[in-house]
């Protein structure tokens, strides 16, 4: 296989290398181009970082521990879809546990585990800001409210395309 | 100006921390994670003292201080910080001290002792791996206290950044990026992350049990050969001065273990010098590879191999004085039937490597593996008679005596280049001693100028490197030790407490040590050595294609890591 078949599609590959040359020797850059490399894969793939690393004249050690230091950055592909749903304590009061347990049901994974269609992971966390709407998930960023456990089938399917 | 330490008035200047000013009057504060201007990150809170007027303890190692300041070093509320500080490291910390390779050497062994540590936080642990992928270097993160001096000695002192701080919080980690095994980081095995490790988390390989087994063998000839730095740090195990020089008492403790033939790398040295000075003539006259790259430092061999490959032919293919010492001998004793085992001790951690590349030498021992092997046998170190090395590879001049101190590659060519140019002696090379880390000299050889350069420190190394390939310096020369100081501050060498002396302080000492003995010997240079023309004449039979075969590299030997 062909590193950038590894890597991406041709115009991923093509935007991800214009990025290093924007950034050649600007080791300072490093939280931009590691931000905009996510989002141009999804991720940050593995072999990106010791490019990121060569581009920008610093250790492959110090990318990868910017990398594992922040959690907004992810070594592992997203799904397609990806839902987080609050565990905080109104949700949880309000019932998140069981439209988590129906939802991971449905979907037949565990939290953090990617379907095998590659088109859902599972989060949880603990407060989306919206203790109203409680119990709450999110989907890709969109926020559902009040959720119940009978509307999951209906809200999950809605994404089956 | 003036503060008040543990009630007693001490004068500080500005700009100072309460720690410098409390070890230049040796008031006593611990510290883990403290290693002078190359990791003050003020993180493991060993070091916190009271200061009068301010609400919250101080970190000794970054508080700076100010006129009449008022400090405490050993309050009761001090004292249980500390050890608070201490039992929360040690609560995810491998606590299997008896048989770890740093029992009795660890400084946190020793502040859990000194501050009566107890187990007392119990909680989930983190998982650990252990790596001895690498040749030289063991990584055992269960005994980590993330001090991070490993990740900052890498980065700053050596360039190589092969290892850093992963993830964060609870789960923090001191790791290669990705967790890739060491041997295939951009680890070069030098060692120097080894002598900061506060802990057993970082040791070199521990091969003295595989010198055991060659001891305990029958009808082979057992032979030791010993490098240069490692005779001014030994001693220091077994409580002398740092810098002593003990080569009388290594070669009588070698004996005392079973060697055969304990024989002196500096007669290798003195070889080098001859076939190494022989290779830059050629190139200057060829005009070709040229910097020539000295090849002693198989740590600067890795680093080469590693991040400028393209620069592989550069590198001298005379072997280092290791190699071409034990090339010689094995000829030698093969040469009457005779069957040999080669056990080298070296300064240095990545020489390790050269028992898995030429097949010359059977096992390589570092400066510290020999103390141990010497305390395992019972041997009463400082009571031995001094014993000299055995002929006919025990002759060596002092210019490969000076082989163990940055510069001595050099200054060594040099005394033989100008007495083979110009028949006098040259006796001391001064510029080339005592560098900060890169030093360039330019000196007339039989009316040619030659540019030279003397690098220590791989970090050093890469700066000349990255000059030398964008164009802007040009050198015909280019010695390069990896570890800071040279081999006498070798990653193999015996472990100092660096809270009481500091590393340059080591350096200068071992080095001073070195080249006393220089002095004594009258700054000889290779060409005095007899022993060096008698091998090439009477063993060799000036046979060049036999030369270049025992003494030079292959070119076809392929890149280490691959």
């Amino acid at each position: 296989m062909c590193e950038c078949v590894r890597l991406g599609t041709e115009n991923q590959v093509a935007e991800f290398e214009a990025v290093l040359e924007q950034n050649k020797g600007n080791g300072e850059n490093v939280m931009e181009v590691l931000q905009k490399t996510q989002g141009i894969f999804g991720y940050i793939p593995e072999l990106t970082v010791a490019k990121i690393a060569n581009a920008l004249q610093i250790a492959e050690s110090k990318v990868y521990g910017i990398i594992t230091f922040y959690s907004q950055f992810s070594l592992t592909p997203k799904a397609k879809y990806n839902l987080d749903i609050c565990l905080g304590t109104a949700c949880f009061v309000m019932g998140a546990q069981e439209v988590l347990d129906k939802i991971l049901a449905k979907l037949g994974v565990r939290v953090g585990e990617m379907t095998k269609d590659g088109k859902w992971i599972v989060t949880s966390c603990r407060c989306l800001g919206c203790c109203g709407l409680a119990p709450a998930i999110t989907i890709n960023g969109e926020v559902y409210g009040k959720v119940k456990v009978e509307d999951v089938d209906k809200i999950i399917d809605s994404f089956e395309d | 100006m003036e503060i008040i330490v543990d009630g007693k008035k001490y004068i500080a200047e500005n700009g100072e921390t309460i720690l410098q000013v409390a070890r230049r009057n040796g008031i006593e504060i611990p510290t883990l994670c403290f290693l002078k201007g190359v990791n003050e990150p003020a993180s493991c809170r060993v070091c916190v003292v009271e200061v009068e007027g301010v609400k919250n303890l101080c970190t000794a190692c970054s508080t700076k201080v100010f006129d009449g300041m008022v400090v405490k070093t050993n309050t009761n509320k001090v004292i249980r910080a500390r050890k608070n500080a201490i039992e929360l490291l040690l609560s995810n910390h491998n606590q299997n001290c008896l048989s770890c390779p740093k029992n009795l050497q660890c400084q946190f062994q020793k502040l859990c002792n000194q501050f009566q540590c107890t187990n007392k936080f119990k909680g989930e642990m983190n998982e650990f791996a252990y790596d001895d992928t690498n040749h030289a270097i063991v990584r055992d993160e269960s005994k980590c206290i993330l001090c991070g001096k490993c990740v900052a000695v890498c980065a700053k002192r050596q360039g190589c950044s092969a290892i850093g701080k992963v993830g964060r919080g609870f789960e923090t980690k001191v790791s290669t990026p990705f967790d890739r095994d060491m041997q295939h980081s951009a680890c070069v095995g030098c060692g120097q992350c080894v002598l900061v490790c506060p802990t057993g988390a970082l040791t070199q390989k521990n091969d003295t049990s595989k010198v055991m087994d060659i001891l305990c063998e029958d009808d082979v000839v057992k032979i030791a050969q010993v490098a240069p730095a490692v005779r001014v740090s030994l001693g220091e195990a077994f409580g002398n001065e740092i810098g002593t020089f003990v080569e009388g008492k290594m070669v009588s403790a070698l004996k005392e273990l079973g060697f055969d033939f304990v024989f002196d790398v500096n007669t290798g040295a003195d070889f080098t010098v001859v076939e190494e000075a022989g290779e830059l003539l050629e190139r200057l006259e060829r005009k070709e590879n040229l910097p020539l790259f000295t090849s002693c430092c198989p740590a600067w061999f890795n680093y080469c191999e590693k991040f400028y490959p393209e620069y592989a032919n550069n590198m001298s293919t005379a072997k280092s004085p290791n190699e071409m010492l034990a090339s010689l001998v094995r000829y030698y004793f093969e040469k009457q039937g005779k069957k040999v085992k080669i056990v080298s001790v070296m300064p240095c951690t990545a020489k390790k490597r050269e028992i898995l590349t030429h097949g010359v030498i059977d096992q390589c021992i570092t400066t510290r593996e020999l103390a141990d092997l010497i305390k395992l046998k019972s041997i009463n170190f400082n009571t031995l008679e001094d014993k000299k090395f055995d002929d006919p590879f025990g002759e060596a001049t002092s210019s490969a005596l000076i082989f163990g101190v940055t510069g001595g590659v050099t200054e060594a060519a040099l005394r033989y280049a100008v007495f083979k140019t110009t028949g006098k002696k040259q006796g001391i090379v001064e510029e080339v001693r005592f560098s900060d880390g890169v030093k360039e000299v330019s000196v007339d050889l039989a009316g040619k100028k030659l540019n030279l350069a003397i690098v220590h420190g791989l970090t050093n190394a890469k700066a000349v490197m990255e000059e030398i390939k964008s164009g802007k310096r040009k050198y015909d020369f280019v010695e390069v030790m990896a570890c800071p100081g040279g081999c006498v501050n070798g990653g193999g060498q015996i472990y100092v407490d660096y809270d009481k002396v500091d590393v340059e302080e080591v350096i200068k000492k071992r080095s001073a040590s070195i080249y006393k003995v220089d002095g004594d010997c009258k700054f000889s240079g290779s060409e005095e050595n007899k022993s060096v023309a008698k091998i090439y004449d009477e063993l060799l039979g000036n046979d060049k294609h036999l030369i270049h075969d025992l003494l030079h590299y292959k070119r076809a030997d392929k890149n280490f890591y691959e």
